[in-house]
């Protein structure tokens, strides 16, 4: 009954507070209330914002010898995350099968060897880790970060430790552990900071085109 | 009974007192309410608590101070943010288990933000989800000055500025006898009041009383190429305090004197000065704050400069042998986008020029913009903050200092005495003018 409940209901549930969830925050970002400058721009501020959205990726080289920590792991575990979630085979499996039926549509794409799940699951595991015990030890993101930071740390570590251990597939159970993980990260997602994995691209675009307007590189 | 007469009093003392403290933060309140835009929320949405922006930030990394971190900067507006329009904020505030926004939070980030944030923008560039942090701190500025949480250096120079004109209690008189030693000095006259000119000089109080020969260079260099200029009567102050201290109606208030001054003329365009926030407060917050655009255009010094070179109107002679640096103002740079002109202009004089290892959009600020030069409590640490500008002089070994803005000028002037160190420091505008090509 149990795995009828996370399979099914629960599934469909999450899926949609996070999908309409993510949908709504966009929109309201996208479309909510801002002044417009009156002042006379020197560029268009579309390509400042477009270039920004880019260039935030590389850290500024000046920058770089104070926050290798927070560039190693941030790489490690973004990459690591990214890699493990669309390209690990009981994903894309799951994916093609139960969500979208990509594969009745002849969408479909290859999974990474089991000697690069195991690497990369390792990157994002020990980049998360790195991340936390920045968070917890340095002073400055000590007294910046809040509870909600902590739980999205707990929460992305446990839905990656639970997806480890469903890789014995003789316990179904711990398939299901894993799913009622995704589930509850899909729930807590949108109204978390978890949610900067799309926020971050208007927050780039906005300031990208502010500078961008005044005929500034950002 | 005059204990119980006591007693009483000093129940009404303590009420008055939280009547007015409650008063005082309803405003700041009302204010962050009314500024929380999409951008705004789009920031605090992204933010990741990663701390990346303070090694950006000159307070953080000359004090070791966490407490200076940028975003740890904008934590007012974080919390009516995450109380008001985040999902577990309300369901927290239902359960009275949010952290609401207290007299005593304003009080506090008083002196980080009017101290210790000079709004140089460097964190605004290093953010790796994109977050404009000056544009938060700008706001929460705004708030704290509402709600009479500014410094009382800041408070005095916003009062002149809207009572007399200038936020140093410059006035037109105090021109007007530096004009006479110029024209003595130059031969030249100074146009006032000229209607019809093409373009109208603004001056920042800081050029007027301390750095005179600004003014010089002006007259010499728009001789040299025939530019028809003149300044205003009415108008002649660039500076905005109520930019620096927050207070958008006062902003508002000084730009609109400026534009009143330049309709009256009927000048095409209007110059500002060096000084960095004053082309910030004229350029491109001035239309916003008086909520209209200009039938004139607004131009830096520099990019004039740069211009009138470029159309071979400005022909310089000789070079600078000695070795020299440009210290980029922020708000002129940074902020304002004039980043090419003064090494272009420099390296037409200057043979010997050198940057600093951080230059350009990421150079690192005086430590005395946004208002932290007019605030006297902050002293201490400001010259603090100096020793990143030190560091970066120390690795270069110049003979000069060039820079484009009297209030770095006076702020860098101050930290070099203080450190004991024998660096002169010029204006652009001036080294030009030693260089012309005499007619």
């Amino acid at each position: 009954m149990i795995a009828g409940f996370i399979d099914g209901p629960l599934w469909y549930f999450s899926l949609t507070v996070f999908c309409i969830g993510v949908l709504w925050k966009l929109a309201s970002i996208i479309f909510g209330k801002r002044k417009n400058d009156l002042s006379v721009a020197r560029a268009s501020g579309i390509p400042g914002a477009i270039k920004t959205v880019f260039s935030r990726f590389k850290a500024d080289k000046g920058m770089v010898p104070h926050i290798r920590v927070q560039i190693v792991a941030g790489y490690m575990f973004h990459l690591g995350l990214f890699a493990v979630l669309f390209f690990a085979a009981p994903h894309i499996l799951f994916i093609e099968e139960n969500l979208f039926n990509l594969d009745k549509i002849g969408i479909n794409w290859l999974a990474m060897p089991h000697w690069a799940f195991i690497v990369a699951s390792e990157f994002a595991f020990l980049g998360l880790l790195m991340l936390w015990l920045h968070r917890l030890m340095n002073p400055v993101s000590r007294l910046i970060s809040t509870a909600d930071d902590h739980i999205a740390a707990i929460l992305t570590f446990v839905v990656m430790l639970t997806g480890c251990m469903a890789l014995l597939e003789g316990f179904s159970e711990l398939r299901l552990l894993h799913r009622f993980c995704v589930e509850l990260f899909l729930i807590y997602f949108p109204f978390s900071r978890l949610i900067h994995a799309f926020t971050f691209i208007p927050s780039r675009a906005f300031t990208g085109a502010w500078f961008g307007r005044r005929g500034i590189s950002s | 009974m005059v204990e119980e007469v006591l007693a009483h009093s000093d129940y009404i003392d303590k009420y008055t007192r939280e009547l007015v403290m409650s008063e005082r933060l309803e405003r700041g309140l009302q204010t962050l309410r009314a500024q929380m835009d999409t951008k705004v929320k789009s920031f605090f949405s992204s933010c990741v608590h990663c701390g990346i922006c303070a090694e950006a930030c000159l307070f953080y990394t000359e004090t070791n101070d966490p407490r200076y971190t940028p975003i740890y900067k904008t934590e007012p507006m974080r919390k009516v943010w995450q109380e008001e329009y985040t999902f577990w904020g309300k369901f927290g505030k239902k359960l009275g288990l949010t952290k609401s926004l207290t007299e005593a939070d304003l009080a506090n980030w008083e002196e980080l933000v009017y101290d210790g944030c000079s709004m140089c923008s460097r964190c605004s560039m290093v953010c790796p989800v994109g977050i404009d942090i000056a544009y938060i701190i700008r706001k929460v500025k705004e708030a704290l000055a509402a709600s009479e949480y500014s410094p009382e250096g800041l408070v005095a120079a916003t009062k002149r500025a809207v009572e007399i004109g200038s936020p140093m209690g410059v006035k037109l008189v105090a021109l007007q006898a530096q004009i006479k030693h110029v024209e003595a000095d130059t031969g030249l006259s100074i146009p006032m009041d000229v209607e019809g000119a093409d373009y109208l000089a603004l001056l920042s109080s800081m050029e007027i009383i301390n750095f005179p020969e600004y003014i010089e260079a002006l007259a010499r260099i728009f001789k040299h190429a025939g530019v028809s200029w003149t300044l205003c009567s009415e108008a002649f102050e660039a500076t905005n305090s109520g930019l620096q201290i927050g207070n958008s109606v006062v902003a508002a208030e000084l730009v609109e004197r400026v534009v009143a001054g330049a309709y009256k003329l009927k000048v095409k365009y209007v110059i500002s000065p060096e000084c960095g926030h004053a082309f910030s407060a004229i350029r491109w917050d001035g239309p916003n704050f008086i909520g209209r655009a200009y039938d004139f255009k607004v131009i830096h010094i520099l990019e004039l400069l740069e211009e009138l070179r470029n159309s071979g109107r400005l022909k310089t002679s000789g070079k600078e042998t000695e070795r020299l640096t440009f210290h980029d103002p922020c708000q002129i740079v940074r902020r304002g986008g004039v980043e090419a002109q003064p090494r272009q202009l420099l390296k037409s004089v200057a043979e010997n020029f050198v940057e600093m290892t951080d230059h350009g959009r990421m150079n690192w600020c005086c430590g005395g913009g946004g208002g932290v030069s007019a605030n006297e409590r902050a002293e201490g640490l400001r010259l603090k903050a100096f020793n990143r500008k030190k560091s970066q002089l120390d690795e270069l070994n110049v003979d000069t200092i060039v820079t484009a803005c009297a209030n770095c000028r006076l702020v860098m002037e101050e930290g070099l005495e203080e450190n004991e160190m024998d660096i002169p420091i010029v204006g652009l505008t001036e080294v030009i003018a030693e260089h012309l090509v005499e007619d």
